[in-house]
């Protein structure tokens, strides 16, 4: 036993996850036991030794991607509150996942961010949500909500002014359906609640002063050391947002400024929190499709096959799971990449608009985007929501034909038969305008001045934050989930893992081009295959069912979206027949964990380069917020 | 040479400039006129600005997209079964609905106080529908379908924006004529062009349900020759034997309703049934209170 | 302006008040101003959410907005004239909007855009979401859908146009800053425990003294049409002892139970006469 404890780190780094797991018991006896609850996997950690155990599975084990840290409250379960980790090996692999549990009246959890920097947000919304302190935090407050809010909404016990019932569906929309607004349950026709000992006297706006105050606003000039030559300046707080027309939405920056350089910069989030998370573990397993939709909703079709992949991991626990059919796969894998173009259309074009070329680049982009977007319109019913994926499945099959019918609203029809226009828009239409995208705009001396060497993020920065996507990858790290972790048909399709080495915009930006490029590669690929398929059926099993059940357990089903690794952490617990509702429903958005470094990329260069180095991240609030 | 790369650029928005103008000359004139030109615009070798006038010319939608619901009805003119809900309120479509946004009174008898596959009350808070399709993927009776209607601005959401049953009705002629395929497909899987519930009524009554490979108009022409039918045999019987006169619109029972329509019952009848039903609950209820 | 001939400009669709018959001069100007006010509305660039996407689309090339005058998309509220509320309204985002708006210059408009904006959307029942913008500030028109598509959205852009089109100079009411002195700003809400509307201070104190004595915050006694049936709610209730505020809770009385049958069966005869009048049609 004591000859194993002297691994050596070349080995233990290697480890398949069982041996990862019996490192850690052997090494921590008192602190790891195994997560036994049925359905769970992994192992938790007593709290007091959750650092040192986080460290070894970083430094020791080669766990050092922190894929998503979230919590969970068990109420009436077991009372308790808990952290779950997922950290995952750079090289590839499985998840090390590691829970750290406590009391749910007073929850605190040492904080993981000297481990993992990339826990820094993270934790800071499990304290907003939830109210768990993370001591060690340097800069715990609010980052969803404002400072003032009462409660944490997460929690179970905490209910909405519109409260109306624990789950969906509520019993007063049938049989006895007497319609009324919501608006009509409070005397002040609003979604307000106040607390019971509101005192109005005492009310005045603190929402922003811990913001301020951490900013550096107000400093005595007299206090620099200056010299004698030089002009005595004083340092400037700006804010750029929420709205602003190059924040990509309601998204807000507290800079500190020395001049025209950036000393400090806060990124203020929240202002599109539309409590994503609790609505979906109040929502049904089916509900929640259409709300992935409006995640990131440039890409709609890589939300749902993230949730759909995670949902049919918890279904697989159970006897009547049946894997999705092959023609499905197809038709999945067919959707996400094209998503993976509209994305990358829209965040070139976007982040050249922030640059100062204003609008033309993003104008091309979103005409190229409109042919896409029209097959989804047909395939799928909308244009961004598409709501598209089932358990098991998709909704329907590829139409026959791409045929609009003229009705009272509309006169205008067209008529193309469903895979000649795919062949021909993958075969010529995209390949054709990446290749004048490349043309027009990487050569150009502007964007090359603009963006070479700005924003720079190193690889290990780049891992430390837990950063995914296009951002990781062009800071020289090949990290992709297809092939990390791969899901659907993505093993037996030939495509590179994109990479690019300086780290900078100019290297994310023909990353993105890279991509799209790889994307155009594995569509080439898929259209023999849905020629082959055609006339398949589309779904396993029967018809979709309307009010699933979900065997009991946890699961963390992630994808490579266009803007990073998108994950759910979903946990169904309660009902022993399986739970017509999720217990916890988590997002792992990119965009969201994406922002942990801007901070730091940021510090040192000029104002006019954080809208460049924000917009080269690529991130949509919906997601960022949720 | 320094200024290339930009000079490259330019020349791409230049081209994409001229463009739109020779694109113009090529169709003479008549871009805008001739629908085959909309449909070379809108296609995958569009050139140019490809813009859609749209007051003027509307680009119409594919049949599966999806805006707020509409329940369908049957057409008004339909010989048997004129505008009658193809919703039976079995409230799948309200449980479903990710936003809850379907509010459904279940049709109810007023005497024996059962329930009766019709709604007495349905509204849709367009202010709250996502336009996922949830509810129209999801009924079995493929009696909620999403509509196509876009147009639907308005100055106050107060009056305008809560659908009752009345806006939402929609005859079935309405939806074959926007999602003629798909409404093909679902009345294959049906196994006729009639709803379930009376395809079911059919086939007890030795009735065949009108077959998808025919056209839906054939469905109402079935129902006419047997209303006329029916006519036919009632008269006949009423000039054999000198018996009762009967109603001479006696139909076939509507799938909805019980044999006899509730309305037409005497008055001392509908007591009677009335006490009785109020018998037997008391009785249910004291048996549940022992 | 060259097809604009004098008798179109004698030739109103509006009605003229008797006082005012005569006086061609006003109409036709009403006419010249509202055709130029119209033409030129220019946007706010300000993107809420997903409905922000369809919005893009719409002012890009394929539905072009600047057809009718309005691709001149202003960052600054200072120069623009129509604010489209495009997409989720969150209590945190509330303030800068309503500090947005009462920083546009009049005339000025306001489009809610899709189902967020207009009552809430499918974030309705979220705790940070506004159930609908014209709770705080006066909307003009609404565009329903989720998101709307661009040509939705033109539809509501040109319904705001006839809606502008029928703006009289003569009429205040219509014009309201050419009224006496500076219009009122919307009070700017503060984000308190929750979001408070400064226009509900009193009522919010009204209910916070009922509160100190024992009174549930803000309750209210629901119509007899929205009771729901509440113990069973209750019993299907996972977490117990957590008061649900929104469910008033009132023992199911005789009373309404009567008054839920009369009114179910008022609801039915109502659908059968109506069905009647169909079937003879």
């Amino acid at each position: 036993m004591t000859e194993e404890m002297t691994l050596v780190p070349e080995r233990a780094d290697t480890l398949p996850i069982e041996g990862a797991i019996d490192y850690l018991k052997r090494k921590f006896p008192d602190a790891v036991k195994d997560d036994t609850r049925q359905g769970y996997s992994g192992i938790i950690v007593d709290p007091a030794h959750l650092v040192e155990v986080a460290r070894t599975a970083c430094d020791e084990l080669g766990f050092n991607y922190l894929s998503s840290a979230t919590a969970v409250d068990y109420l009436g379960i077991d009372d308790s509150m808990e952290m779950v980790y997922h950290a995952y090996r750079i090289s590839g692999g499985g998840a090390l996942v590691f829970k750290a549990q406590t009391d749910r009246n007073k929850p605190e959890i040492p904080s993981l961010i000297e481990v993992y920097p990339g826990a820094d947000f993270q934790e800071r919304e499990a304290y907003d949500l939830y109210g768990i302190h993370f001591p060690g935090h340097p800069n715990l407050k609010r980052i969803l909500l404002w400072d003032g809010f009462d409660g944490h909404p997460m929690r179970k016990d905490w209910k909405e002014a519109y409260y109306e019932q624990e789950t969906k569906p509520f019993d007063s929309r049938w049989p006895k359906g007497y319609v009324r607004r919501a608006e009509e349950l409070n005397v002040f026709g609003k979604n307000v609640k106040y607390p019971a000992d509101l005192d109005l006297a005492k009310l005045s706006d603190m929402s922003e002063e811990a913001l301020y105050s951490g900013m550096g606003l107000g400093v005595d000039v007299s206090s620099f050391p200056a010299q004698a030559d030089e002009l005595q300046t004083d340092r400037l707080v700006v804010n750029l947002g929420p709205h602003h027309p190059s924040t990509h939405g309601v998204f807000r920056m507290v800079v500190t400024l020395e001049g025209e350089t950036i000393v400090a910069l806060e990124p203020v989030m929240g202002y599109l929190h539309r409590n994503h998370e609790k609505i979906g573990e109040r929502n049904a397993w089916n509900h929640n499709m259409p709300f992935t939709d409006r995640l990131d909703y440039i890409s709609s079709m890589s939300n749902n096959l993230g949730y759909a992949l995670a949902v049919e991991k918890l279904l697989a626990m159970g006897a009547r799971y049946q894997p999705p059919t092959y023609r499905a796969e197809v038709i999945r894998v067919l959707m996400v990449e094209l998503t993976r173009i509209v994305n990358h259309y829209w965040a070139i074009g976007f982040l050249l608009n922030d640059l100062g070329a204003f609008f033309t680049p993003a104008l091309y982009a979103i005409a190229e985007r409109e042919k896409i977007l029209d097959f989804f319109e047909a395939t799928a019913g909308s244009r961004m929501m598409c709501n598209y994926m089932r358990f098991q499945g998709v909704a329907k099959d590829l139409p026959e034909r791409i045929r609009s019918v003229a009705s009272h609203v509309n006169d205008k029809v067209r008529d193309f038969n469903t895979m000649d226009y795919l062949t021909e828009l993958i075969n010529e239409r995209i390949p054709r305008s990446v290749d004048e995208l490349d043309r027009y705009l990487t050569d150009s001396e502007i964007i090359k001045e603009r963006t070479i060497g700005v924003g720079y993020l190193s690889p290990d920065m780049a891992i430390a934050y837990s950063t995914s996507g296009p951002l990781l990858r062009a800071s020289g790290v090949p990290y992709d989930v297809r092939r990390a972790e791969p899901y659907s048909i993505y093993p037996e399709l030939d495509f590179d893992v994109c990479v690019r080495h300086n780290g900078d915009i100019y290297d994310r930006y023909l990353i993105r081009l890279d991509e799209m490029r790889e994307s155009i590669r594995i569509l080439k690929q898929i259209l023999p295959r849905l020629e082959k398929t055609q006339g398949e059926s589309v779904f396993a099993g029967n018809k979709a069912i309307y009010m699933p059940r979900v065997p009991i357990g946890e699961a963390y089903g992630r994808v490579e979206n266009p803007k990073g690794e998108l994950g759910y952490y979903l946990v169904s617990q309660g009902d022993p027949k399986g739970p017509q509702n999720p217990w916890r429903y988590h997002v792992r958005a990119p965009s969201f964990i994406n922002l942990t470094p801007l901070g730091a990329m940021c510090r040192g260069q000029k104002v006019a380069d954080v809208v460049a180095i924000l917009g080269s991240i690529d991130i949509v609030l919906g997601e960022t917020d949720r | 040479m320094y200024g290339m790369g930009i000079l490259k650029g330019l020349g791409v928005t230049f081209k994409h400039f001229i463009r739109t103008y020779l694109d113009d000359i090529k169709y003479a004139g008549r871009k805008y006129l001739r629908q085959e030109n909309f449909e070379a615009r809108q296609g995958l070798k569009a050139d140019g600005a490809f813009t859609v006038m749209y007051p003027e010319e509307k680009i119409a939608v594919p049949e599966r997209f999806r805006f707020v619901p509409f329940l369908v009805v049957e057409d008004p003119d339909h010989p048997e079964r004129p505008g009658e809900d193809w919703c039976t309120s079995c409230g799948i479509c309200a449980k479903v609905c990710p936003p809850q946004c379907i509010w459904i009174v279940r049709g109810e008898d007023p005497v024996t106080k059962r329930p009766v596959p019709q709604p007495e009350a349905f509204f849709i808070d367009i202010d709250i529908c996502m336009n996922c399709g949830y509810c129209a993927e999801f009924c079995p009776f493929d009696a909620i379908k999403m509509d196509h209607d876009y147009e639907l601005a308005s100055y106050d959401r107060t009056r305008n924006h809560i659908h009752d049953k009345e806006r939402l009705s929609k005859p079935f002629s309405y939806w074959m004529s926007i999602a003629p395929t798909t409404a093909r497909e679902e009345a294959a899987a049906r196994g006729g062009w009639e709803h379930p519930d009376v395809i079911k009524e059919f086939k007890k009554s030795n009735r065949t349900p009108t077959p998808v490979t025919e056209d839906w108009q054939q469905a109402k022409m079935n129902a006419a020759a047997f209303v006329e039918a029916q006519k036919a045999a009632a008269q006949a019987a009423a000039a054999a034997p000198p018996a009762a006169e009967t109603a001479p619109t006696v139909q076939s029972a509507p799938p909805a309703a019980e044999s006899t329509p509730s309305g037409e019952l005497s008055p001392e009848e509908r007591k009677r049934r009335r006490e009785e039903a109020l018998a037997r609950k008391k009785a249910k209820q004291e048996k549940a209170a022992e | 302006m060259s097809q604009l001939n004098l008798q179109q400009l004698h030739d109103t669709e509006f009605p003229v008040p008797a006082d005012m018959q005569g006086n061609v001069a006003i109409t036709s100007l009403s006419r010249i101003y509202n055709w130029s006010r119209r033409s030129s509305m220019w946007p706010l660039l300000f993107g809420l959410a997903c409905c922000a996407i369809e919005m893009i689309a719409t002012a890009a090339s394929r539905y072009d907005l600047s057809r009718f005058g309005m691709e001149v998309m202003r960052a600054s509220p200072r120069q623009s004239d129509l604010m489209i509320v495009s997409g989720t309204v969150t209590k945190k985002m509330l303030v800068p909007i309503v500090r947005l708006y009462n920083q546009m210059p009049e005339p000025k408009y306001v489009l809610a855009m899709g189902a967020c904006a207009s009552g809430g959307g499918p974030f309705k029942e979220g705790y940070n979401v506004v159930s609908g913008i014209d709770q705080y500030i006066p909307v003009d028109v609404y565009v329903p859908g989720c998101p709307p598509t661009p040509q939705a959205l033109l539809n509501g852009l040109i319904a705001l146009q006839k809606k502008i089109d029928g703006q009289l100079l003569t009429n205040l009411d219509d014009v309201p800053w050419y009224g006496v002195g500076p219009s009122d700003a919307v009070p700017i809400p503060v984000l308190g425990p929750d979001i408070i509307d400064p226009r509900q201070m009193e009522l919010i104190r009204r209910q916070a003294e009922l509160a100190a004595q024992g009174q549930p915050f803000g309750m209210r006694e629901l119509p007899p049409a929205a009771i729901t049936d509440v113990e069973k709610a209750k019993a299907k209730m996972k977490v117990k002892g957590s008061a649900a505020p929104a469910i008033a809770a009132s023992g199911a009385s005789e009373d309404v139970d009567a008054a839920l049958a009369e009114m179910r069966n008022r609801k039915r005869q109502e659908a059968l006469a109506r069905k009647r009048a169909m079937m003879k049609q």
